[in-house]
């Protein structure tokens, strides 16, 4: 983990510091900086030494716990902290829903392969994976937000879960379409197999045959996408945030890359990395205890 | 009865038995003709492929070309587009005839998402096949070089990258989204390479003395290609999708290129005054991204052994 770590914050610092433009002239705005102020801010920022050398700095930071600073001089981790709580719930409410209503639609729909619920479940899902996110937040917005006055439609007033449920949802639905088919065909395939048939010739019920034998096999593909979907929610949340206006480090990034703010940028996307690669991690070890045939290799 | 016996004799000899080829894709591409979707996503896509190859046989204005200001913001007339009228879906905040944008905008997301899906295609197989075969340190650094993109998300390393090139066209697009997507469908390939490697056949024909560009080549890519070949169908749609979400965001395609993207953003401020400005792009959007979908399920079902 650790060298994929190095690795990703190197891809991204490069990306980010070896762009054209130069933000400390920016920070001057209109009016021409004097040549010893532009040489020493150049000098605390880093920027007057090699690019290895500057990646070098920010490691040996990140390892004192220390994201840097913004170019206005604030804390990085301080801008992160405020903001973090907001995309955690936000993150949280498209999770648990994805993961639950995910989950029982593809149960719904495998039990009766081609069946009607089955049918309607699969072209739904297609339907909301091809429609852009960013789409079906307006629409979301516009139908139950501002038309049926269902949710609030913006902002973090109502506080959590109110103002979050709207953003969850949109946030999760792409993601809680792809759960519902994999559930399904994962529990469509297992019903094919000799132990399936086994317990049913046994003369077990089917809701046991489904509940206490199929389900946990079909749930592992399930639990190895959930991490990687971590990866989609942070990078939605960008979207997301800006859509409903909620002041998260989604909107925090985006702002940072429109305005070259270098350090926040590269603070913010290590943090979504490292969140990232820890989801992962979990991931595969939560693996290794479902599936005992990995736990033996 | 002699019939039968002439068929069983030539097939005894080895030559081809008289009817339809039997090989994997000729059953597939039958399969396929008796599937509706398939024809429904081929129809579509035709369609989307006329608007983009041929603009001019839909309408005459040019790309943002024909925009009279005083006429911004009409709403159509009906919802019923072959009314009449000049202008069908209406016009967009520059005047601009909105069925016209809609046409000229059709080119820019097929061409970035066919172009990104090739590029990583070419890299995928390539790539793939030497690290599936070769195994050992090829194996090892490639693996650790897709681990690295792996742990970046997708839109956060686009949105960093795509920043730095302020005006780009379609194909520094392309070419950044391509870099960004390969790997994925490396790791797909040489999963497949390495299912198929250690196959009779392969032996075989290692111990006649092949040498290895005609095993990779003749024996391995043909049998391991046919997953990664569906999953590149359904990265079309997928990659389309993506390119509209960072246009959206103000980092893809720039005016003067017109895409569907593009005027989704620029609907997003008055839209719910002005609904017909989202659900127009909205639709032809999604109509095209759904199509390279169901097109690539149906492939992917036609393809698939356990379901024949």
């Amino acid at each position: 983990m650790v060298p994929v770590l190095i690795g990703t914050t190197l891809l991204i610092y490069l990306a980010v510091f070896a762009l054209p433009g130069d933000p400390i002239r920016a920070l001057g705005g209109d009016k021409p900086m004097p040549p010893a102020v532009y040489a020493s801010l150049r000098h605390h920022y880093h920027l007057d030494q090699p690019l290895i050398v500057q990646y070098g700095h920010y490691l040996w930071g990140l390892v004192h716990g220390d994201f840097g600073e913004t170019l206005n001089g604030q804390s990085v981790g301080d801008v992160m902290k405020t903001d973090w709580a907001v995309t955690a719930r936000l993150g949280v409410t498209a999770w648990i829903f994805e993961l639950v209503v995910g989950i029982a639609l593809g149960v719904w729909a495998g039990r009766r392969k081609g069946g009607v619920v089955d049918t309607l479940v699969l072209s739904g899902t297609t339907l909301v994976i091809a429609v852009p996110t960013f789409v079906l937040a307006y629409c979301a917005q516009l139908i139950f937000g501002l038309k049926l006055g269902w949710f609030p439609t913006a902002g973090t007033d109502d506080g959590w879960p109110y103002s979050y449920l709207l953003p969850g949802i949109v946030l999760g639905s792409a993601s809680l379409a792809y759960i519902a088919r994999l559930t399904r065909t994962s529990l469509v395939e297992n019903f094919r197999a000799d132990y399936v048939r086994t317990a049913v010739a046994k003369g077990l019920t089917r809701r046991r045959v489904l509940v206490r034998h199929t389900l946990r096999n079909s749930l592992i593909p399930v639990v190895t996408y959930l991490g990687v979907d971590l990866g989609h929610l942070m990078a939605g949340a960008i979207v997301i945030e800006g859509i409903f206006n909620l002041p998260g480090i989604g909107g925090q990034i985006f702002t940072a890359i429109q305005i070259k703010d270098g350090p926040t940028v590269v603070g913010i996307a290590t943090l979504l990395v490292l969140v990232y690669l820890f989801a992962n991690l979990v991931v595969d070890l939560l693996y290794g205890v479902l599936d005992p045939r990995i736990r033996y290799e | 009865m002699s019939e039968t016996t002439e068929v069983a004799a030539t097939a005894q000899t080895g030559a081809v038995v008289s009817g339809a080829s039997a090989s994997l894709w000729g059953d597939a591409w039958r399969d396929l003709c008796r599937r509706v979707t398939f024809w429904v996503a081929v129809v579509i896509l035709a369609f989307m492929g006329l608007l983009a190859a041929f603009p001019s046989l839909f309408t005459s204005a040019g790309p943002n070309g024909g925009c009279d200001v005083r006429q911004a913001k009409l709403r159509p007339k009906s919802w019923n587009p072959f009314a009449g009228g000049d202008h069908p879906f209406g016009t967009d905040t520059h005047g601009c005839d909105y069925w016209a944008q809609i046409v000229h905008g059709t080119r820019a997301p097929i061409i970035v998402g066919l172009l990104v899906t090739g590029i990583a295609l070419v890299l995928a197989i390539t790539l793939g096949s030497l690290s599936g075969y070769y195994g050992r340190l090829l194996d090892a650094l490639l693996s650790r070089i897709t681990d690295v993109f792996f742990g970046l998300p997708l839109l956060l390393g686009a949105l960093v990258i795509l920043t730095a090139f302020p005006s780009h066209g379609v194909l520094t697009e392309s070419f950044v989204l391509g870099l960004l997507w390969w790997p994925t469908m490396t790791r797909l390939m040489r999963g497949q390479v390495l299912s198929v490697r250690d196959a009779d056949y392969v032996q075989a024909a290692r111990l006649l003395g092949a040498r290895d560009p005609r095993i990779v080549v003749r024996h391995i890519l043909p049998n391991a290609v046919a997953p990664v070949f569906v999953y590149g169908m359904l990265n079309v749609g997928v990659v389309i999708g993506y390119e509209a979400t960072l246009d959206y965001l103000g980092v893809g395609l720039q005016y003067p290129t017109v895409s569907w993207g593009l005027q989704l953003s620029q609907a997003q401020e008055i839209f719910t005054d002005f609904p017909y400005l989202l659900i127009y792009p909205a639709l032809f959007l999604t109509a095209t991204v759904l199509s390279f979908l169901l097109l690539g399920d149906a492939v992917r079902d036609a393809l698939d052994p356990k379901l024949r």
